[in-house]
């Protein structure tokens, strides 16, 4: 029984950085822009999202937790802002081809990324990290102890840190967006058709490029959750690799709905710590790790064969738009 | 009191590149009035209406709303104006339902609350007679009702112009009839209405006034009620003009393709040849006629083997008379019997050519079959290269160069150099000279007449009446996917070829 909940919590806190990773590629990939970038925006949230707390450590004599949540989030999210007008401004201004920008904005975020992260060792001396108080802020539960102390049930649902919480109110604030707003439907127009939308006086480069530059900001904000809980506030690049590509396969297994990856995001997590909570001593770490894998080419292979067409992706999905095209 | 209309063009020019698709063009439309605009494909009708939806800009010239000159700069600009277009492809997103079209874009006030949306479509259904379900999802409707949509959520927006792109190609007649009602239920409600059309009868069923559009221009705007459709007809393709095509008799015609009540059905279930029977002849010049879309590159693709035939036979009879059923064949043993689909150029390269390559590796294309082994043996394929570079005088810097770079005409060459060379007896080509300067287009009519001396059967299926007439030996007309008469294209005359091409019922067999 304690094993199968330490691995739900696993799951849950290992799901995190894909929850938002995914999120934020959900809302980017549903008004057309394939954003093949979202490892290079995951890497730049890590580095900026410690730089940030890092830096605020330092120049204040007593960091407050909270203060540096706030700034760490709030960096990382520029930074992904940053890495999505680059990638927005190649494909909706200029019409460049999605797939090489997203894979060029990928090579460049991860330089970034890297580049920060590796300066701040060097300066410092040994690996950057930040005063334990605000690392405690960044892991401690946040639910009052009443509630985590109910069996069972305060394990599984209230142990959790911030980041959890604030995933999942974004996630539904997301699905209303999407689903129940004038703004929601004319998003969702805008990567179905981009022509239609267009002819119903949608400015459509207005709403990709919100779209884009709120969705990598939220896909780096998960870059810098992985640096700031998993990996300890300290910069591990080799961690954190790999995050971002699952999140995009993660895009397509929640079929493109923001509270699907909820779920989503929690299943993959959990397939990812897998090695670490249920070792099977004959089964190589390499197979568990591969397992996510293959989760993604059974939902690719199943999804296909059912042609919901609710299930399908956006319809213009990397299709640059032109409207005097002929 | 100078009148003011409901819209009004002045000036209007749209260039593409080096093509004019609208030169000076002025016309104008009043409340409670259905205009057609009448012309033939490529006449400029729904570039000049894409300029009031906000699709396109004008290059010159204004337009004026109830006298005032106005800027459409967007899809938006034109709603603002109250001016709606229906698209001939209609702008839907598939996985909405009607009533999320119809609010798609709008910046209404409160909260998207699709009761009152659907109350409020329920309603201008009922005014205008339309039967819609707000809730159902677009990809469950047929095409009629996705029209129905379409008509709503313009009208839902307030629109008191109606621009409808031809509204009824794709229609039965039950549900044009139903159409034309809700069409005069606008004109009743003080609407001005403009409908892209060629259907010669439809302009007389429905419109007051038609406006004919002739290769960007427009010729004359005149009464329905005073106009004859041969008289609509003429203004429509022009004055003939004689072209000096050197055309030889026809010798020793023999059948070599009988083609007997050839049906097809398209993906969606529309009806793309109705019943289309017809033979054409070695050594002749078999022209097609007909707007686009009325069935020609559906029946040489059905020919090549590229479509599925839902019924009929396609008779092929080479030279030693052994018949031979080419439906159901595959395209490279239709191909290899010796009958040959030459040019489709809606995407010149994209079917015939690859752009990248250069001639040798597109001559290739056709020969890799003819050589066994695992390597590639490019030396027929360069001698062949070099044949058609040398007889068609290619203006290539070499063999090796990119045919995406070259000129329209050189890439028309290659493609009819490399069909030629394989010695087909039945060539079938698709506007050939689309797109082709004067000189290059008679150097493409030569080498048809060419093929034809020398005992083939060519199809060939054109836009211009005028070559169509001067090039053939006989035109088959087709209309809505129907053989709608062949004429002997010696005698005929571009108003018998006009009026057949727009006839929708089949008087003329």
């Amino acid at each position: 029984m304690f094993s199968i909940i330490g691995l739900i919590k696993a799951a849950v806190l290992n799901g995190t950085p894909l929850l938002f990773g995914t999120a934020g590629e959900i809302l980017t990939e549903k008004s057309g822009n394939l954003n093949l970038g979202v490892e290079g925006l995951m890497f730049m949230g890590g580095a900026f999202g410690l730089a940030g707390a890092y830096v605020y450590s330092v120049i204040t004599p007593n960091p407050i937790g909270f203060v540096a949540i706030i700034i760490a989030i709030v960096s990382a999210f520029i930074s992904g802002v940053f890495g999505s007008l680059i990638y927005s401004f190649l494909t909706i201004t200029l019409k460049a081809n999605q797939n090489v920008t997203g894979l060029a904005l990928t090579i460049f975020g991860t330089g970034v990324g890297q580049f920060i992260g590796e300066i701040m060792r060097i300066r410092i001396g040994g690996n950057v990290t930040i005063p334990n108080v605000l690392k405690n802020a960044f892991v401690d539960p946040v639910m009052p102890g009443f509630l985590r102390n109910i069996p069972y049930l305060g394990d599984i649902l209230f142990s959790y840190n911030i980041f959890v919480y604030l995933g999942i109110v974004m996630v539904i604030l997301m699905h209303y967006f999407l689903y129940k707003t004038r703004k929601g439907l004319n998003l969702r127009a805008v990567g179905e058709s981009c022509s239609t939308a267009d002819a119903a006086g949608i400015n459509t480069d207005r709403y990709r490029y919100f779209a884009t530059c709120i969705g990598g900001g939220i896909s780096a904000v998960g870059g810098m959750i992985y640096i700031m809980t998993i990996s300890g506030c300290v910069w591990n690049y080799s961690a954190l690799s790999g995050e971002g590509w699952i999140a995009v396969a993660l895009v397509i297994f929640c079929f493109w709905k923001p509270l699907n990856s909820i779920w989503g995001s929690i299943l993959f997590g959990g397939l990812l710590i897998l090695y670490l909570k249920v070792p099977v001593p004959f089964i190589p770490t390499q197979i568990y790790k591969i397992v996510p894998y293959i989760a993604t080419i059974l939902v690719l292979i199943f999804v296909s064969m059912k042609q919901k067409k609710e299930n399908q992706p956006p319809h213009d999905l990397g299709v640059n738009y032109f409207r005097e095209d002929r | 009191m100078e009148k003011t209309h409901a819209i009004e063009l002045r000036n209007i020019t749209k260039t593409f590149g080096k093509v004019v698709a609208n030169k000076n063009v002025n016309l104008y439309v009043d409340k409670g009035i259905v205009m057609s605009l009448l012309g033939e494909n490529g006449s400029g009708k729904t570039t000049l209406m894409n300029m009031l939806s906000g699709i396109y800009y004008p290059d010159e010239g204004e337009i004026l709303i109830d006298g005032v000159p106005v800027t459409i700069k967007s899809p938006k600009d034109a709603y603002n104006y109250h001016i709606g277009m229906i698209h001939q492809h209609f702008k839907l997103v598939d996985v909405f339902s009607a009533a999320e079209n119809i609010v798609l874009g709008l910046e209404e006030k409160g909260r998207l609350n699709y009761k009152n949306v659907s109350e409020k479509v329920k309603e201008i259904a009922e005014k205008y007679g339309f039967k819609i379900d707000p809730d159902k999802k677009i990809y469950d409707m047929s095409v009629s009702e996705k029209q129905t949509v379409e008509i709503l959520k313009v009208l839902y927006r307030g629109a008191d112009i109606l621009i409808l792109d031809e509204p009824t190609a794709v229609l039965t007649p039950q549900e044009t009839e139903k159409l034309f009602e809700v069409i005069r239920a606008m004109k009743a409600d003080g609407k001005a209405i403009i409908i892209i059309t060629h259907k010669l009868n439809e302009v007389k069923e429905i419109s007051d006034v038609v406006a004919i559009m002739r290769k960007g221009e427009h010729i004359k705007t005149v009464k329905t009620a005073e106009v004859t459709e041969k008289e609509m007809t003429e203004m429509m393709v022009g004055r003939q003009v004689e072209l000096n095509i050197s055309r030889t008799d026809v010798i020793d015609p023999k059948p070599r393709l009988t083609i007997a009540n050839l049906n097809m059905y398209d993906e969606n279930g529309f009806k793309r040849l109705d019943d289309v029977s017809f033979i054409a002849y070695s050594g002749e010049i078999l022209g097609i006629a007909g707007i686009a879309g009325s069935g020609q590159r559906e029946l040489l693709e059905a020919i090549a083997g590229l479509r599925k035939v839902d019924s009929g036979s396609i008779i092929y009879t080479p030279e030693n008379n052994k018949f031979e059923n080419l439906v159901g064949k595959s395209p490279i043993d239709i191909k290899n019997a010796g009958v040959s689909l030459a040019f489709v150029p809606e995407d010149r390269l994209g079917m015939g050519l690859v752009g990248s390559m250069g001639m040798t590796d597109n001559m290739l294309l056709r020969l890799w079959n003819k050589k066994k082994g695992v390597l590639v043996d490019k030396s027929d394929s360069k001698k062949l290269a070099e044949d058609v570079l040398n007889e068609l005088e290619v203006a290539t810097p070499s063999i090796d160069y990119p045919v995406r770079k070259l000129s329209g005409g050189n890439v028309q060459k290659v493609l009819v150099g490399r069909e030629i060379a394989s010695n087909p007896s039945v060539l079938m080509s698709a506007y050939a000279v689309r797109g082709l300067d004067i000189n290059t287009s008679y150097t493409i009519y030569d080498l048809m007449s060419k093929q034809k001396e020398k005992g083939t059967s060519v199809i060939f299926v054109g836009e211009d009446l005028d070559v169509l007439l001067a090039l053939s030996d006989r035109i088959m007309v087709m209309c809505d996917g129907k053989v709608s008469g062949i004429v002997d294209a010696r005698k005929a005359t571009k108003e018998e070829i006009g009026l057949l091409m727009t006839k929708s019922d089949r008087e003329a067999q």
